[in-house]
């Protein structure tokens, strides 16, 4: 018994109505890395909380190295040897990193000798796991990569054995998930348990040993990693045949919708994060653009879509030119364009909202919607109800809190907000960010749909899968310029290497 | 798995949890009349009594409330936008001079309906301007509201005093006041409602300007929940990045909120002036600018929860002035001290026994459907 690391048994949870977690059972091996997967609302975060402290098992038992414990706070669960990198970091954003990792294990309550040792042992982690950040660094300056490298830290210098990683790599780019995931073999080497829940299958599949598949609260299979596939996986989630792939036709280019020539944005600290960039979208064609995150993307979207004013440039919609140094979405929207924003919680929408609120975000003016000052109420609930049914919204209830919907669904109530505008161009950040499975294979085609109708659809994705397998040209951007335009068919380390800023990309792929 | 719980029906959300943080409230309160040696259950009794027993009584509480329900509103309408107006009572009393002035000049004359009118609009845009500056300092400088409407306070009442003491005051007169408008600058007292009931009002300034507060409590109502200018401003409220992103001219929406906030602030001047004193005082306003921030934050920034809070205010204050004439032992500051028991538990505390009650019904729930949904989407 002594190699299994953490085992549940018959862990049974419910808030209300709502079982979240249904008789568990669960056996880590200690010294390997074990995948949970299931889509968003699975349990899989209400069992890690149980695991943590957060939350009190209704039923059920936890065993850490073969001994009964129980977990009725974070502080036994960190005595107990196991540490939590959430999903949302928990930093003092205005705190070095030095003092991030000390918080809370500060030891007296004068700091001098603490932040001495601290410092020691942080540069000891750092040597034996490949953890290099700078400690006196402020949190809030880092890029999220880093942050996260800064949550691990914290959980080794308290001490874990096992550490728990809650959809690491959701914020992460494909290249700082790499780096991640070589951290996490070290971590592993060293003899660390490591449980990743994540809802994708191919981290699952690159680094776990064994993988237990969560699915509506129940635990409804354990696989090892090297005998299943993503196929099986992917079914074993969703309940049902998924398919992983995008099925479409070629692009019929037509018309030239968006031409954007010699476009210079700067970031809010006066920085150009988008440094003279020109290209064109016709109708009827998906221009991906790929990146690593921070490259500028974001600010291009925000500046083509109105929400940030440029620095200088032109662009033009529809053959019209477009004034780039105001800020006008809503004129922009009157004018065809449509935007669905990488960030949809803080930008596409008002979680406060119910769903039928946040369907006339950004539209709210538009005379369908309203009588004079007034909103027609009735009128928005009907049109709420009409995307919905279109969009298969679940729950399909038009007052619900939009926080109380799932990622996936929250994110339909954007697109269904967007698309339904039926809009000349449509720009796309980050479709399918914390969006389960089945939602996604939805939301895909929509994209497709909207192409072959003819509209010009602009897509920001930092998942490179996505971007090659929706997008008709794709376009790679780093340090703020566009460095190469490629057929989506490229390869996908010839295009690594140009979104690392190679230049001589495709030699350097031979 | 960001609300794990399941959600409250609105009976206990609006109606159960308010009740048991006031139960706790005057529990607290109980143990401090108990303390200076007096009995909690007589001084219950006579708050009750004093607030609620008699006509008169009745008619003193619902005329705080009126102002109460001004004052309640204009912090709501802002909070609804995020903003914190602390600033009421200066609103307030700069508003009166809104309302006197109109008085002053028009009440030899004109009927008493027209001065009214001329005092609404004069006090509201006397109030909105007040809270105009604090509102464009916001939006075009990233000034704090809570820092400059707390000064802005300040500045009210320095100016109010000048200006009462070397403009207005009367020649010869020693008192800090106007002189006392004819009858037309009167807004006549609502006897006929209490007559209906039966009951006497006998002296209670109750009058004209709580139906007036009533109105404004719909027309607040309809404002943000049924306006494209409602709608931005929640928007705002809830997520300015969101506003930005549909568009939302933030800076205008955050100088509107504040003007809106200042007019209904500064038609709580109406009730006291014209309906009370019939002359503008010094520090006639009397705090109900904060108390209006307990009222909002009690109601839950909901007119419909505004009112009721707004009366039971009312009633703390009639009450108390009760107890402490009856009970020698007992002062003024003992019933702002009970005050302030109300507004820690209602307000402040207000998630205090929400986890406790939240759980009990969602095992309530479990237990009645009699089976358990799966987790589903």
């Amino acid at each position: 018994m002594n190699d299994i690391a953490i085992e549940l048994k018959g862990i049974d949870k419910k808030f209300g109505l709502v079982h979240a977690n249904k008789d568990i059972d669960l056996r880590v091996r200690k010294g390997t890395i074990h995948g949970i997967i299931g889509e968003n609302g699975a349990g899989k975060s209400t069992l890690m909380s149980i695991l943590y402290g957060f939350y009190q098992a209704d039923d059920g038992d936890i065993f850490i190295n073969g001994q009964k414990i129980v977990i009725k706070d974070p502080n036994v669960a960190i005595g107990a040897g196991i540490g939590m990198v959430h999903q949302h970091f928990m930093l003092v954003e205005n705190f070095t990193v030095l003092e991030n990792v000390m918080l809370g294990a500060e030891e007296s309550q004068i700091l001098t000798a603490g932040i001495t040792k601290a410092r020691q042992e942080l540069r000891r982690l750092e040597h034996e796991y490949e953890l290099e950040v700078d400690p006196d660094a402020i949190i809030e300056e880092l890029p999220v990569g880093l942050q996260q490298r800064v949550e691990i830290l914290k959980a080794l210098y308290r001490g874990a054995e096992i550490l728990i990683l809650d959809e690491p790599t959701g914020v992460l780019t494909p290249d700082e998930a790499d780096h991640l995931f070589r951290i996490l073999e070290q971590l592993k080497d060293q003899g660390k348990t490591i449980l990743l829940i994540t809802h994708k299958l191919r981290e699952i599949m690159a680094v776990t040993d064994e993988v237990s598949v969560m699915r509506r609260g129940e635990m409804v299979a354990t696989r090892t990693t090297a005998e299943t596939s993503v196929e099986e996986l992917a079914e074993l989630m969703v309940g049902r045949h998924v398919l992983l792939h995008v099925e479409k036709g070629p692009a019929a280019p037509g018309e030239v919708m968006l031409s954007v020539e010699n476009l210079t944005v700067r970031d809010s600290r006066g920085v150009d994060m988008v440094k003279n960039v020109s290209f064109q979208v016709r109708a009827g064609e998906i221009v991906g653009i790929a990146g690593v995150a921070g490259n500028g993307q974001s600010e291009l979207l925000q500046a083509v879509s109105g929400i940030r004013r440029a620095v200088s440039g032109k662009v033009w919609l529809d053959g019209e030119p477009v004034d780039v140094t105001s800020k006008d979405p809503s004129g922009l929207r009157q004018r065809g364009l449509a935007h669905v924003p990488e960030d949809r919680q803080h930008m596409g929408l008002v979680l406060k909202f119910d769903q039928s609120e946040n369907s006339i975000l950004g539209y709210h003016d538009d005379p369908k919607y309203s009588n004079g000052m007034f909103l027609d109420i009735d009128a928005i609930r009907k049109d709420a109800v009409d995307k919905i049914e279109k969009y298969d919204i679940r729950p399909p209830n038009p007052r619900l809190k939009t926080a109380n919907f799932s990622g996936g669904n929250q994110q339909k109530i954007v697109l269904a907000r967007e698309m339904e505008r039926d809009p000349k161009v449509l720009i796309i950040g980050q479709p399918t960010r914390g969006v389960d499975v089945g939602a996604i294979e939805f939301i895909h085609k929509r994209i497709i749909e909207m192409r072959d109708a003819g509209k010009a659809v602009l897509l920001v994705s930092v998942e490179l899968d996505e971007i090659r397998s929706l997008a008709d040209r794709v376009l790679v951007m780093f340090d703020g310029r566009i460095v190469g335009e490629r057929a989506p068919d490229t390869g996908e380390r010839e295009l690594g290497l140009l979104m690392a800023g190679v230049a001589d990309a495709e030699e350097a792929a031979q | 798995m960001s609300a794990p719980y399941a959600k409250l029906p609105a009976w206990v959300d609006y109606g159960l949890i308010p009740l048991i943080n006031l139960t706790v409230a005057f529990a607290v309160a109980g143990l401090v009349v108990l303390a200076v040696g007096e009995s909690p259950v007589r001084a219950a009794g006579l708050m009750i009594q004093g607030a609620f027993g008699y006509g008169e009584g009745i008619g003193f509480t619902l005329y705080y409330a009126t102002n109460f329900i001004f004052t309640g509103l204009a912090v709501a309408v802002a909070f609804h936008c995020g903003l914190f107006n602390i600033g009421g009572e200066g609103q307030a009393y700069v508003a009166g001079l809104g309302v006197a002035l109109p008085c002053l000049w028009l009440d030899q004359f004109a009927p008493w309906y027209l001065v009214f009118l001329a005092a609404i609009v004069g006090s509201a845009l006397a109030g909105a301007a007040w809270a105009l500056i604090p509102g464009w300092l916001q939006a075009k400088r990233g000034s704090h509201v809570v820092i400059t409407t707390i000064m802005f306070n300040f500045i009210a009442s320095s100016l109010m005093v000048y200006v009462l003491v070397d403009v207005l005051k009367p020649a010869g007169s020693m008192a800090p006041q106007t002189r006392a408008f004819a009858e037309s600058g009167q807004l006549p007292r609502l006897d006929w409602m209490f007559s209906w009931a039966g009951v006497d009002m006998g002296g209670a300034p109750f009058n004209l300007s709580f139906l007036l507060a009533l109105v404004m409590a719909c027309v607040v109502w309809a404002v943000i929940w049924r306006t494209k200018l409602g709608y931005e401003i929640r928007t705002m409220g809830h997520s300015p990045s969101a506003a930005r992103y549909a568009g939302i001219r933030e800076s205008r929406i955050i100088i509107i909120t504040m003007m809106m906030s200042g007019a209904l602030a500064g038609m709580m001047a109406l009730n006291p002036i014209m309906g009370d004193q019939h002359r503008m005082q010094l520090d006639f306003v009397g705090g109900a600018g904060f108390v209006g921030i307990a009222v909002a934050l009690m109601g839950r920034s909901h007119p419909v929860g505004i009112v009721p809070a707004a009366i039971l205010f009312g009633m703390l204050y009639q009450g108390g002035a009760e107890i402490s004439f009856e009970m020698p032992q007992i002062s003024r500051d003992m019933i702002t001290i009970i005050q302030g028991l109300v507004i820690l538990f209602a307000g402040a505390l207000e998630n205090m026994f929400r986890p406790a009650i939240t759980t009990f019904f969602a095992t309530m729930g479990t237990a009645r459907a009699g089976k358990t949904l799966p987790a589903g989407e």
